[in-house]
Order: structure tokens, then C-alpha cells, then sequence
């Protein structure tokens, strides 16, 4: 186990996996409204602070040719002066709440979504599923969203321990997920990508590394994809995968995770199915490859310390065996 | 003008009132302090196991390195707050209730089939018991089956810890760990004891 | 009683000035020695405590900020561990807020509000002192909890339900809330003190439209606190009820609610802002004209502001929870109620702007901190403008950019009038001068730093940077950024070490500054410097805004009180026309006996429910020792 930690140059170990988190940089319906209002707010304001500056370096600086206060006439002058300033603070502040409002009633989204996912925060990952009219065609997944472009998407945000927020800057605002109450988020992509989003507020320790990422791709690679999800676990076909699938059976790993086509049904982890098929692992912390595989379950608790997934003593062959068996679930 | 207070002899008083009172707060909260400890290192892992228990399997003697730890699993809140969860996790009310038993035996009637040691229950987890107790060796880690041990053996407490966890953000079904929910059902009389429902070893 | 304009021969006190400065002194300074200094009811000697204790914990609150910087200036540093790193966060916010910000806005009031109104002590002198040794516990508790690795990890908000029982283990929330307690039950013992002492404490003659801007700013704060308080001592108290004995509070499986504690919270954090903000208001105001050799445009207007502000203030709570999953209704009202807060603070800054039009600006470093709080402020309100608008606040809350906003209100806002003040009214507070070279090295050093450090941070907040985050991994594109933040940040504390080392410097060996070395208008700066224990040597009558600038040679002043005995003269509320004398308390340890015993309840009932029952026993005691009546005759006029 040390050496395969070893083996593992720490460089791959700390690379996550690209994808634009950016409000300034928005591909989907919402995000594209919120950057237009973005800018336009800023730019009025950054105006409203230049008009004052140059009032005040003028104040400061000016010739002064008469004594101070020396006269009701200038005060009068000033009252005027201030007067309209505040008249045009009135008249600016109210112009931006219009059109705060008028933003605000463009994010709504459709009345039908053509997607709708479940989503449930987790200390510290996310849990995706997928609802089907036919509860039978349910399927999950963890810290990996794909989504159909152009398409309105529904996400009922709810948590199971504490509040955590879903946001993904690049499509659309961000909205928490709070325990007792159900909020719902809609949004489409505009065009296709990988999106990073994070936990945005805090909870717990490992709230830094509470990510996940949005893959929006078209239509038909979506139903692909969906279809894929929704077949149980590949079987291993080599003798280490095999070997693998054993070690996970009779180890710890089974009583939290589920493998869907194995005996392996427990639910505290995330379900990894299809884990081979996802870009990262750990909640966005590593990018998916059978050594990224191997250092994680070797040590998790050195790569996020203090999550939920402990220590399971593994000789170096297990370890082995597991990794590949993990990368063979796509 | 004479200043209020004379400043030299205040700031030296003061400093050393300020110093003492920071020292009886330290003392105070001294034994608060729990260091967490989030990884517990494989050599400490495998050393857990080696606990020796009795021949008829009743108590036993803890292994040594959880002495050297300081016997994390019974007092710190954390690792207590940690068994808590793996409680639910691993399903332990299926069959154990919220203490008060079901078809398991209950933990909070203060009669432990199996001696109220840390040991014995850590045994009876990884290793099970006659009746259908399973074992849970290959399902937690050791450091997890002896979180979860302290954590059992706080519900039966008839003095709270100060450290037991509090109520969980779910539906109340008993007093919480830190309230001593043994021994406010103990006073109440046997209800929750039923002789019939633990087998004897 | 009888008032006698022009300079009054003593005629309660004595023969001669002299004579009457001996026995005023012997009636008011406290006794030498330890217990003289512990049992002081001097407004001074505590106000000074006061600031002292809280610049400590704004230098540590900095070191703590230093530390996170570090940790951020690379992806996956491993400077910090997750645990440690939560836990200095909510450190810095907790100790920056409750312990600095709060705590020193306050003792300047408790220094300045009575030689400005110019009354002899504070109104409840020995609640005075007892609310700084409730403080000084309070930040005790607090800063020995980390030191022993235990310090709350849960935000300086502890939003519910992870500082709630179920997932925050251990005692750490619990010091979270009891700290709180400390520091409330403080705040609210000087803002009672600074209401009565404003109301009913005034010189004869200031009427409440002759009071100085600073002490009308006092008086607004001390009424925001009185109101905003209360919520967060409740929050506290059921917080730790849900955690000690189970109550449900917030927790919604049982008809609690998560969200509860985010209301209650932020009914009180929000004003907490103004709380701060309003005292950095009224500093500017009454140093401004010093400065510019003029008094203040728009006295009505600024004083309408201030009350206006601490109305609104109560109703832009939920500008901080947009995100939550509001009703539509409730954003529409907040937004427009959020927006609305710029008119007051637009007024605010048109008519120092005005005033600084009108007047000649004398350039020292007072004035240097105010032109920094202009230009800073200005951005810190524009920002706030923005996240008062819904859409704009879902792609900003809880990133880098709410970081960059409040820093720049709460530091460019608050710190940099704070900075002036202790500039401003250093010599009057120790005697002597604060040296202006080091002075202007401070402002430049601080003021750049400062922007260097937080303008980033609007741009790494849209670049979607999340707060609280202990690292960030290093694909992401922040890295750049935030290592410019990290070096910038050490600009910005090599100027407030610099600020500290004169502070410290000057104390000792400062030029000695006389009675009024700004030539200002207010009434502290007509007794010496430092002031005598009894403040005035007779009680000044005022009759216009300015009185040191229209009666520059001779105040008028009253006679009448006893120098045998601590007396106060007690003036009607709105003319200020004097009612009565009313003796003031002597020194007493008992407020410092009533402290600890109350610092005792508190810290014993994090653990047991009892100790409100067994804990209020030595309570009661030391309370009996303070109010025991000493036969002495009292209120006899």
C-alpha cells in the first residue's frame, strides 16, 4: 500500500479535472442573464464612484480664493448640489431594483422540464438521481451531472445532513439546500461543455472539496449516456478485474456502496455503478485514472481528511485488484 | 493633573491578574481539549485489533496502543458523535431499537449480556454473538467498530458524559446520550427491561 | 442651583481654583494599587481598558487573517489542516466582530460621550466596569478555546443545523454561543449607559440640535443594540438548549426550523453592521470640520441619516439569506429595502463632501484616514448596492466577492475612521501627540495594502471562488490571484504594524499635545489632556453647536455641584435645561466579583442546565455587595 501511494507522482494526485466555474463566463440561459445585469450594475456603479471621486479630489485641490462659509450664498449652492445628488442616488437605486426584478422574472424557466433530478447534498458529496415517470427506470449517480443542451433541467435540491448550496456559476445562480425543505433550481445549457459547480455554503470540514461538474452534450449522446447508466454494473472480464470484484464483495467497501447486478447494496457512499464512466472521483478532488483510484482508497483520509470513507487495510495486490475493477465500471 | 489610576503599578497587577486569569481558564478547559483525530494510521489500525479477551469471552484486556491514545473512543466527542452516525449507518436500530431494544437485546436496561467493557463490546461487533448478532468484521473498519463501541456504551450510561453526543436532527424517540437516557428510564422502573427478550449466552 | 454665565467663582467648592482642583481630584480619582485600579467607575480608565483589550484582539484577529492568507496563497497547501483552518475563520469573524469592532466603537463612546456632552462620569458607572470585565471574559473564553484547539468551527455565523447538536460535536459551538452571551451582555450594559448618559447628562444648554455628530451617532448605536441584541442572545441561548438538554428549535423533523436561526441571526447581524458602521459615521463627521476649519454641512440632514439608517436597518435582514429559497414577494421587498439603505449613506457622503467643498483641508493624518474611508467606502457601498439585487447576489453569495464587499465596509468604512479617531483623539485620551511621519507611512502602507488586498477578491468572487474554503485545487484558475492577494496582505499589516508601533511609541514618549492642539469645537477638548478624573472643572453651558469655535477665550460655565461628593447635574432630555443633581456611584469591586461570578454561570452551563439555578447563587451574592446602600445621603435636591 505505501508503495503504490509512493508510486503516485503527487502532481496527478492533486489534479482535478477542467471545466469552467465562472459567473463571467456563462453558457447557459440563466447565467447569460445574470452576466448581462452583472455588467450593467457594475458599470453604473463604477461611474456613480468615478462622478464621486472627481468631486472629491476637485474639493480637495481647488484654488481657494475666499474664506470659508463666507456667505449664505455658497451654502444655498451646495444645498442644491446636494439635493440633486440625492435625487439621482433616488433615481439610480430604483432604475437597478426594476431591473433586478425584470432579471429575476426572465430566470423563470418552463413549466415542463424535459430533465428532472433529485439532488441530495451530502457532507461532503453529491448525490444525483435521475427521475423517470417509471420509477423502475430511476437511476443514480455521484458528484457527475449530464444533461441534454438546449433542454430546460429541474433540480429538486434537498440535504440530508446540513445546508449546502448548489452552484454552478457557469449556468446558473446558486440556490441551498436546506434540511426539512425542498427548493427548486431550473436552468439550461446553451451550449455544450463541462461545468464545474461547488458547495457554495459552508458545511463542515470538507466544504472545499464539495465539487461536481455538469457535462451538458447533446441530445443523443445524452440518452446514451442515460441508457448506460441505467444497466447494472459491467461484469469483469479479466482475471484482476474478477479478482477485484471479490475483494470488494468481501471487504468493507460493500456495506456503503452499491453496485448495481452485484450483492454489494449499501447506501451511505455514493453509488458507483458506473464509477469507471465518471471524470473525477472524491467529489471533483481527483481526476479519475486507476492510480488516482489506488491512492484514494489507500488513504482517503490523507487526501480529505475527515471524510466518511475510512482506512480499509488492503495488501497491494487487493488494492490492485480493486483499482482496476473500479476503472472496469463504466 | 494626577492620572485616575497610577499606571505603572495597574499594568503590572494587571498583566499578572490578566496572565492568572488566563491560566485558571486554560485549567478549565484543559480537559475539554479532544484532539481529533480524522486518519487513524494503519499500524494503530491493525494494533486495535489485538485487544486479548477472556477465554469465555467476557472483558478481556484493551490492546496497549489504546492507552497510548488516551481511550479516544470513550470520552472524545467526536469520535462518540462518529459512532453515532455509524449506529444508523450500519443498522444497528433494525434490530437494537434507539437502545430500548427489539429483536436484539436493548442497551439502555443497564444489563450487558456480555460485561459493559469497551472490549467486549468491540468483540461482540466484529466478531458476533450467539443469536443472530452478526459480525461485522467485514463490513467496518476496526477504528470504526471501536467508535462504534463507545458509542453503545454511552447510551447505557447512567451518568451522562460530558462529551456524549446530543439529540440527532431526526424524530425523538428517547432522551439523548447526554441527557443519561439509562438512567432516566432505570428510574422509571423496569419498562424497557424484558427478561424475555435477550438470549443468555 | 443657580447658572452664572461667564467664568464662575467657585462658590460650592471653595476659595480658589486651585483649592477646588484638590478636592475635586480627591473626591473623584480612584485609590492606587491594584484594587484601586480593579475597583475604578472611572469612564476614562475603563473606556481605555476597553480600547486597549480590543486593539489586542484586532492585532491577533489580523494574525489569524495573515494565517489563512498563507494557507491560500497556493492550491492544496498543507500550511493549515481543514480543522484548523475552519476553526481560524470563524476566529477571525467572531473575534473581528464581537470582540474588535463592537467592543472598541463602544469604548470610544464610553470615553468620549461624557466629556463631549460634558458631564463628569457615564450615567451607571459600575455597570461600566462590570460590562468590561464581562468583555474581557468573553474574549478570554474565546482566544484560550483555540489556543487548546477547541475553538468553534462553525463560521462566525454557526448557521443551524451544523452548529446544532447533531454535527457539531464536542463544546466547540457551545463557546461560539456563550461568547456571544459575554460580549451581548456587555454591549447591552454600555448602550444603556450611553442612551441615559446622552439624554439626561448633557451640559445645560445643548439641546438635542446642539449635540455633536459623534454623540448622536453613539446615541443611534446604543439604540440599534438595545433592539438587535436581544435576537441574537436568544438565538444563542436556544441553540445551546438544542444542544445541552434537547429542545427542537432548529430542528425541523420535530416543528423546528433550520431557517429560524438564519432570521434570528441576521435580525441581529445585519444592524450589528450599522452597530458599527453608525459610531465610524459620527467620527467622520465631527473630525472632518476640525480639518477643513468649518463646521459640518448639513448638521439636520446628517443627524436624519443616522436615524433613518438605524431604522432601515432593521429591514434588511434577509439581503443575507437571498439565496435560501425565498418567496418572490420577500425578494422584492428586500432588494428595494436593501437599495434603499444608499439614500441615507449617499446623504452621508454628499455632505462631506460638501463640507470638504466649503473648506480648507489641512492635510494631516487624520484627514488622510477620512479622504481613505471616502474613497473606500464609496466602492464598499456601490458593491453593497449590488448584492442587494437578487440575481446579481445568487452568483455572488458566499463567494470572494461578499469577502471583498464587507472588508471594504467594514474596513474601509469603520477601521479607517477608527484609525482617525485614535489619531484624532490620542493626545486627549494619553497627553500627547502621535507622530505624523509614522502617521503617513501607516495611511499609504494600509490604504494601498488594503486595495491591493481586496479589490482581487470582487474578481476571484465572479470567477466563482467560494468563502470558507480551506484550499481550492490547482486547475482551478485562482492561484494567480490569490498569491497577489497573499503578498498584498503583507503591505497591508506592515501598516497597522506601524500604526501599533506608534501607538505604542507615542504613549511613552509622544510631543505633548496641551488642552487643544487641533484647535477643535467640541466640549472634551476644553478640560486638560489627559482629562482631570472629574472631567470639568466646573460644568460648561453651551449655546451653540460649536462652542469652542464661537467662545474660543472664555466658556461660560455653572456652579453648583458638590466637589465634597461625586455629583452629576441632570438636564431635560430635548432642551437640555438642568433638572437636578444626582450623586454618582464611588469605585466599588463588586462589579468585578458580580463578573466573575456571572462568567462562571455562563461557562458552567455550557456543560449542565444546572448551573443557571446554582450559578445564579454567587450572583445574587456579589450583587448584594454592589447595591448594599453605604448610609451615605443621596439625592437629597
Amino acid at each position: 500500500m505505501k508503495a503504490a501511494r509512493a508510486a503516485l507522482p503527487i502532481s496527478m494526485l492533486l489534479s482535478g479535472c477542467g471545466g469552467i466555474q465562472s459567473a463571467l463566463d456563462p453558457q447557459g440561459h440563466s447565467a447569460i442573464l445574470l452576466r448581462d445585469l452583472i455588467l450593467v450594475i457594475v458599470a453604473i456603479c463604477s461611474l456613480v464612484w468615478l462622478a464621486v471621486m472627481i468631486v472629491l479630489v476637485w474639493a480637495l485641490l481647488r484654488r481657494r480664493d475666499r474664506e470659508p462659509g463666507d456667505g449664505q450664498g455658497s451654502d444655498r449652492g451646495m444645498r442644491i448640489w446636494v439635493s440633486g445628488a440625492v435625487a439621482a442616488t433616488v433615481l439610480i437605486i430604483s432604475g437597478l431594483t426594476i431591473g433586478s426584478f425584470y432579471t429575476t422574472r426572465g430566470l423563470n424557466g418552463a413549466k415542463n422540464p424535459d430533465v428532472t433530478i433529485r439532488v441530495r447534498a451530502q457532507q461532503w458529496w453529491w448525490q444525483f438521481i435521475y427521475e423517470d415517470t417509471d420509477p423502475a427506470r430511476n437511476f443514480q449517480t455521484a458528484n457527475e451531472l449530464h444533461i441534454p443542451v438546449g433542454k430546460e433541467v429541474r433540480v429538486r435540491l434537498e440535504s440530508v445532513d446540513v445546508i449546502h448550496s448548489f452552484w454552478v456559476p457557469s449556468l446558473a445562480g446558486k440556490l441551498d439546500l436546506i434540511p426539512g425543505r425542498e427548493n427548486v433550481l431550473t436552468f439550461r445549457a446553451e451550449r455544450s461543455g463541462v461545468y464545474r459547480g461547488q458547495c457554495a455554503e459552508f458545511c463542515g470540514l470538507q466544504h472545499s472539496h464539495m465539487a461536481f461538474f455538469i457535462i451538458a452534450e447533446s441530445e443523443e449522446s445524452y440518452r446514451q449516456w442515460a441508457g448506460a447508466q441505467r444497466q447494472s454494473g459491467a461484469e469483469p472480464v479479466e482475471a484482476e478485474t474478477s479478482a477485484g470484484k471479490a475483494v470488494f464483495a468481501a471487504r468493507q467497501c460493500a456495506a456503503c456502496h452499491t453496485i448495481r447486478g452485484t450483492a454489494a447494496a449499501g447506501t451511505t457512499g455514493p453509488d458507483l455503478t458506473h464509477i469507471g464512466s465518471r471524470r473525477t472521483i472524491a467529489a471533483g478532488l481527483l481526476e479519475n485514472t486507476r492510480g488516482s483510484l489506488a491512492a484514494w482508497i489507500a488513504d482517503p483520509q490523507t487526501l480529505k481528511p475527515g471524510n466518511n470513507m475510512p482506512i480499509v487495510p488492503l495488501s497491494s495486490d487487493e488494492l490492485r485488484q480493486l483499482s482496476a475493477y473500479m476503472e472496469s465500471l463504466k | 493633573m494626577l492620572p485616575a489610576v497610577s499606571n505603572k503599578s495597574f499594568g503590572l497587577f494587571f498583566s499578572a491578574g490578566f496572565l492568572l486569569a488566563a491560566l485558571t481558564g486554560a485549567i478549565g478547559l484543559g480537559w475539554l481539549r479532544e484532539p481529533r483525530q480524522y486518519r487513524t494510521d494503519p499500524p494503530i489500525s491493525a494494533a486495535l485489533e489485538g485487544f486479548r479477551l477472556m477465554p469465555n469471552a467476557i472483558g478481556g484486556a484493551p490492546p496497549e496502543v489504546y492507552f497510548a491514545l488516551g481511550k479516544p473512543y470513550e470520552g472524545t466527542a467526536y469520535d462518540l458523535s462518529q459512532g453515532k452516525r455509524l449506529y444508523s449507518w450500519f443498522g444497528c436500530a433494525s434490530c437494537h431499537g434507539e437502545g430500548e431494544g427489539g429483536a436484539g437485546p436493548a442497551f439502555l436496561d443497564g444489563w450487558w449480556l456480555y460485561g459493559p467493557s469497551m472490549v467486549s463490546i468491540v468483540a461482540s461487533i466484529r466478531d458476533g454473538r450467539p443469536h443472530d448478532m452478526p459480525a461485522f468484521r467485514d463490513k467496518m473498519t476496526i477504528d470504526q467498530i471501536w467508535q462504534l463501541a463507545g458509542y453503545v456504551k454511552s447510551i447505557g450510561a447512567y451518568s451522562a458524559k460530558l462529551t456524549a453526543p446530543s439529540r440527532n436532527d431526526a424524530p425523538q424517540t428517547r432522551p439523548a446520550e447526554n441527557r443519561a437516557p439509562a438512567a432516566i428510564l432505570f428510574n422509571e422502573g423496569s419498562a424497557s427491561v424484558h427478561p424475555d427478550q435477550g438470549p443468555s449466552p | 442651583m443657580t447658572i452664572e454665565p461667564g467664568r464662575s467663582a467657585a462658590t460650592d467648592a471653595g476659595p480658589n481654583e486651585a483649592e477646588l482642583e484638590r478636592r475635586l481630584t480627591q473626591t473623584w480619582s480612584s485609590q492606587r494599587g491594584f484594587w484601586g485600579a480593579v475597583a475604578s467607575v472611572d469612564h476614562k480608565v475603563i473606556a481605555r481598558r476597553y480600547i486597549v483589550t480590543a486593539l489586542v484582539f484586532l492585532a491577533l484577529g489580523g494574525l489569524l487573517a495573515l494565517a489563512m492568507r498563507i494557507q491560500l496563497a497556493r492550491p492544496e497547501a498543507r500550511f493549515i489542516d481543514a480543522d484548523r483552518y475552519n476553526q481560524i475563520f470563524t476566529m477571525h469573524g467572531s473575534n473581528m466582530m464581537f470582540l474588535f469592532a463592537v467592543p472598541v466603537m463602544e469604548a470610544m463612546a464610553v470615553y468620549l460621550v461624557p466629556l463631549m456632552v460634558g458631564t463628569r462620569n457615564i450615567a451607571f458607572p459600575r455597570l461600566n466596569a462590570f460590562s468590561y470585565w464581562i468583555f474581557l471574559a468573553g474574549g478570554l473564553l474565546l482566544w484560550i478555546s483555540f489556543a487548546l484547539d477547541t475553538a468553534p468551527d462553525v463560521g462566525w455565523f454557526a448557521y443551524a443545523p451544523l452548529s446544532g447538536p447533531e454535527y457539531g460535536a464536542g463544546k466547540r459551538a457551545d463557546i461560539w454561543a456563550q461568547m456571544i452571551t459575554f460580549t451581548e451582555l456587555s454591549a447591552l450594559a454600555i448602550a444603556v449607559e450611553i442612551v441615559v448618559t446622552v439624554l439626561k447628562q448633557r451640559a445645560p444648554g445643548m439641546s438635542l440640535d446642539r449635540i455633536p455628530l459623534l454623540v448622536w451617532s453613539m446615541l443611534v448605536m446604543a439604540s440599534l443594540v438595545i433592539m438587535a441584541m436581544p435576537a441574537i442572545m436568544f438565538a444563542s441561548s436556544t441553540l445551546i438548549m438544542d444542544r445541552l438538554v434537547g429542545t427542537q428549535f432548529y430542528n425541523p423533523a420535530e416543528g423546528g426550523d433550520a431557517l429560524l436561526w438564519q432570521h434570528l441571526f441576521w435580525f441581529f447581524g445585519h444592524p450589528e453592521v450599522y452597530i458599527i458602521f453608525l459610531p465610524a459615521v459620527g467620527m467622520v463627521s465631527t473630525i472632518l470640520p476640525t480639518f477643513v476649519r468649518r463646521p459640518i454641512f448639513g448638521y439636520l440632514p446628517l443627524v436624519m441619516a443616522l436615524i433613518a439608517t438605524g431604522v432601515l436597518a432593521f429591514g434588511l435582514w434577509v439581503h443575507h439569506m437571498f439565496v435560501v429559497g425565498l418567496p418572490r414577494l420577500g425578494e422584492s421587498f428586500f432588494t428595494a429595502s436593501s437599495m434603499a439603505i444608499a439614500i441615507p449613506a449617499g446623504i452621508q457622503i454628499f455632505c462631506w463632501l460638501a463640507t470638504l467643498w466649503a473648506g480648507r483641508p489641512v492635510f494631516k493624518v487624520p484627514l488622510l484616514f477620512l479622504i481613505g474611508f471616502i474613497v473606500t467606502f464609496v466602492i464598499g457601498g456601490l458593491t453593497g448596492v449590488m448584492v442587494a439585487s437578487v440575481p446579481f447576489d445568487s452568483q455572488v453569495h458566499d463567494t470572494y466577492f461578499v469577502v471583498a464587499h464587507f472588508h471594504y465596509v467594514l474596513i474601509g468604512g469603520a477601521v479607517f475612521p477608527l484609525i482617525a479617531a485614535i489619531y484624532y483623539w490620542f493626545p486627549k485620551m494619553t497627553g500627547r501627540m502621535m507622530s505624523e511621519r509614522l502617521g503617513r507611512w501607516a495611511f499609504w502602507l494600509i490604504f494601498i495594502g488594503f486595495h491591493v488586498t481586496f479589490f482581487p477578491m470582487h474578481i476571484l468572487g465572479l470567477q466563482g471562488m467560494p468563502r470558507r474554503i480551506y484550499t481550492y485545487q490547482p486547475d482551478l484558475p485562482w492561484g494567480t490571484l490569490n498569491l497577489f492577494v497573499s503578498l498584498s496582505s503583507v503591505v497591508l499589516s506592515l501598516g497597522f504594524l506601524i500604526f501599533f508601533i506608534d501607538i505604542i511609541r507615542s504613549w511613552s514618549s509622544g510631543r505633548p499635545a496641551g488642552e487643544n492642539p487641533w484647535n477643535a469645537s467640541t466640549l472634551e477638548w476644553a478640560t486638560g489632556s489627559p482629562p482631570p478624573p472629574y472631567n470639568f472643572r466646573a460644568i460648561p453651558v453651551v449655546d451653540t453647536r460649536d462652542p469652542l469655535w464661537s467662545q474660543p477665550d472664555e466658556l461660560p460655565v455653572t456652579s453648583g455641584l458638590r466637589s465634597d461628593r461625586r455629583e452629576l447635574l441632570i438636564s431635560s432630555v430635548v432642551e437640555a435645561l438642568p433638572e437636578a443633581r444626582e450623586s454618582s456611584p464611588q469605585d466599588s469591586v463588586w462589579p468585578f466579583w458580580a463578573a466573575i461570578a456571572t462568567s462562571i454561570m455562563l461557562i458552567w452551563s455550557i456543560f449542565s442546565p444546572w448551573a443557571i439555578v446554582w450559578g445564579s447563587v454567587p450572583i445574587a451574592v456579589t450583587l448584594i455587595g454592589w447595591f448594599w446602600p453605604k448610609g451615605a445621603a443621596e439625592d437629597e435636591s
